[in-house]
């Protein structure tokens, strides 16, 4: 039943967009409403689909079509320009070959808008001809996605999602009724019964039992089998016991609720963001630290919403109220935490810290470095942290236990090439053990002091 | 007889309940000797509630005016002028040591800047392929003319959409090194 509201609606925000003459930025519909922009555009002189390509590659670092980015949005700029401060095309193709020249030569509007922007000066574009500027003005003249449509996408996307969640719930609640009406039943079966065996005079089997020797009594009776009980018993509860008591301080799968839901599946997985670009420290120092919103901010200036994977959330990611717009509120939360006014792109110095929840946490008496495993090293950061790149919500993968350290230097090679300054060392360590290649353990990974002091 | 079976019933289902419940992803466990796991002195990114620190992080920016040991201040600004100025600069490493530099820049690169500017720098990252982030310049772009000066200024400073990535960097020797490979694959891309 969703999928076929969903097709309904596909079909009628492509109508909407045909009859609008839109290049939709942010629907799936974008091939086939190109289409139409181009050849209404064709007429004005440019080729909107190479504009486009053109834009994508030279403007977008700094321009949007419908917000304010680095600088000013673009759509329709052509038309705006003539209409509100009557400067031709002719103003904009010598803006974009060289900017600082124009503003350079006191040109009124140049040093207005130059002065509007923080002073950030516009990279001079000498390569792109008057053909490839008419191509992009082409682009920019194209009217914007319809509003309408892209909102009642995102309305649709939130009442299936939530509708999905209520029946969920209702499949449970009845789920739940059906089981207790089960057991009311049977209750009152078993009653009625009852009373029909009373009433044919019938003796039930608890008469007959109380005649009998209890089955405590005689098990009481005969000593071997309570001494073998009573031994099964307390190997049982020693099991146990040991069980349980070993897997104190031992956080293995903790998952903590995070101030901001950050998805290492979208950024490690799917964006392929290699885990010291934020985790800068770990090449260098001890921690392996949480990056700093700023490192955030690299990305997040120009990445503001959430669009997904070309293909749509999955199933799944619906199912748990993974939509893109719980994402791109995600997002509103970094903005908010590192004072990023998204209207005027700016920072306006008003920050507050997140408060991340830390997950791995060595006991204070255990020393663990990770410039020494990462870079020393060159271990890869999921042969301890799991597979990072497929965690929505972060945990502790491995147990962090002194065994775990133990066995795993007692396993790995450690590389030595490439290390001259050693191979005295190495060479007469392995004379000693007899073996081609050195376990970290035998380099004196096992020694107390090297991790307790 | 039956009231009692359903007491067991229940009792057992009370008994695994209770286990399950202690098994919570989302808090930590219990420890032995807590004092013996927990720091005296304070840890990284402690959140620290007595007053002293703003917010009460302990993780902050260094005073203004001041600067880290065994470093010297950058002597350009963040301005359009400042990095005319710094266009000029050539790059202090030892020339000797070029290869090593430039096999450490390659590195770091991967790591920091081929998400956006792409293995080759032509500015095809895997953020512009997936159009996450788009119009990222390529290196041989004549208009931009990028020398190692300009080249380490943008990386310190950040420039438009870029950010500063001063911050990921160990010093301003590994800022060189990413610098000088920048300019190899400037020059291998205008072959």
């Amino acid at each position: 039943m969703k999928k076929v509201l969903y097709r309904q609606l596909l079909v009628k925000a492509l109508g909407l967009s045909f009859l609008l003459f839109s290049t939709s930025f942010y629907a799936q519909e974008e091939a086939a409403a190109e289409e139409t922009a181009v050849e209404e555009s064709s007429a004005a002189g440019g080729d909107a689909a190479k504009g486009k390509q053109l834009f994508n590659q030279n403007c977008a670092a700094c321009h949007a079509l419908n917000r304010k980015m680095t600088g000013p949005a673009l759509a329709n700029v052509e038309t705006r320009l003539y209409e509100e401060e009557g400067l031709d095309k002719e103003w904009l193709y010598a803006w974009i070959k060289n900017s600082a020249g124009m503003i350079a030569s006191g040109d009124a509007y140049a040093n207005k808008i130059y002065a509007e922007y923080n002073q950030a000066a516009m990279t001079a574009f000498p390569t792109l001809s008057n053909q490839d500027i008419d191509d992009i003005l082409a682009y920019t003249a194209a009217p914007p996605p319809a509003p309408a449509a892209t909102a009642v996408a995102a309305t649709e996307g939130g009442s299936t999602e939530s509708s999905g969640g209520i029946s969920n719930e209702i499949i449970l609640g009845a789920l739940s009724l059906v089981f207790g009406l089960l057991v009311i039943m049977l209750i009152l079966v078993n009653n009625t019964l009852r009373r029909i065996a009373e009433a044919n005079g019938v003796v039930l089997e608890k008469a007959k039992a109380e005649k009998s020797l209890p089955l405590w009594k005689a098990f009481a009776q005969n000593q071997f089998l309570v001494l073998v009980s009573v031994i099964f018993l307390l190997l049982g509860s020693a099991y146990f016991a040991y069980g349980w008591m070993m897997q104190v301080g031992v956080d293995q799968g903790y998952a903590p609720i995070q101030p901001i839901h950050y998805s290492h599946k979208i950024h490690a997985g799917d964006n392929k963001i290699e885990c010291k670009y934020c985790h800068s420290s770990a090449r260098v120092s001890k921690h392996s630290g949480i990056p700093s919103l700023n490192v955030c901010m690299n990305c997040h200036k120009s990445i503001y919403e959430y669009t997904g994977n070309p293909e749509g959330p999955s199933a799944e990611d619906l199912a748990n109220g993974y939509t893109n717009e719980f994402y791109t509120g995600e997002i509103k939360k970094l903005y908010k935490a590192v004072g990023w006014d998204e209207e005027n792109q700016r920072y306006t110095g008003e920050s507050q810290p997140v408060e991340w929840v830390r997950i791995h946490n060595l006991p204070d008496f255990a020393y663990f470095n990770h410039s020494q495993h990462v870079s020393v090293a060159g271990i890869e950061c999921q042969t301890c942290h799991g597979p990072v790149e497929e965690m929505e919500i972060m945990y502790q993968y491995s147990p962090l236990t002194m065994g775990w350290c133990i066995n795993c230097h007692r396993e790995t090679n450690v590389k030595v090439e490439g290390n001259e300054y050693y191979e005295a060392i190495h060479a007469e360590l392995s004379k000693k053990y007899g073996v081609e290649e050195l376990t970290a353990a035998m380099m004196g990974g096992l020694e107390c002091g090297k991790c307790h002091y | 007889m039956m009231i009692k079976t359903f007491g067991k019933v229940l009792f057992v289902l009370a008994f695994v309940l209770v286990l399950s419940s202690c098994f919570n992803k989302n808090s930590p466990n219990y420890q032995y000797m807590p004092n013996m796991y927990e720091s005296v002195g304070y840890e990284t990114y402690e959140g620290v509630d007595n007053g002293l620190f703003p917010q009460g992080t302990e993780a902050m920016l260094p005073p203004e005016n001041t600067i880290s040991r065994e470093t010297l201040p950058y002597e350009f600004d963040n301005s359009i002028e400042g990095k005319e100025l710094a266009r000029l600069q050539p790059s202090p490493l030892d020339s000797l040591q070029k290869e090593a530099n430039l096999t450490k820049g390659k590195e770091l690169y991967d790591v920091y800047c081929a998400i956006c500017h792409g293995n080759k720098g032509a500015g095809q990252g895997t953020l512009v392929k997936r159009e996450k982030i788009l119009g990222v310049p390529s290196y041989d772009d004549v208009a931009r003319n990028i020398t190692v000066g300009s080249t380490y200024h943008t990386m310190y400073y950040g420039l438009n959409s870029m950010g500063s990535y001063a911050s990921q960097m160990e010093n301003e020797t590994e800022l060189w090194q990413v610098a000088e490979y920048v300019m190899k694959l400037k020059e291998d891309l205008t072959k």
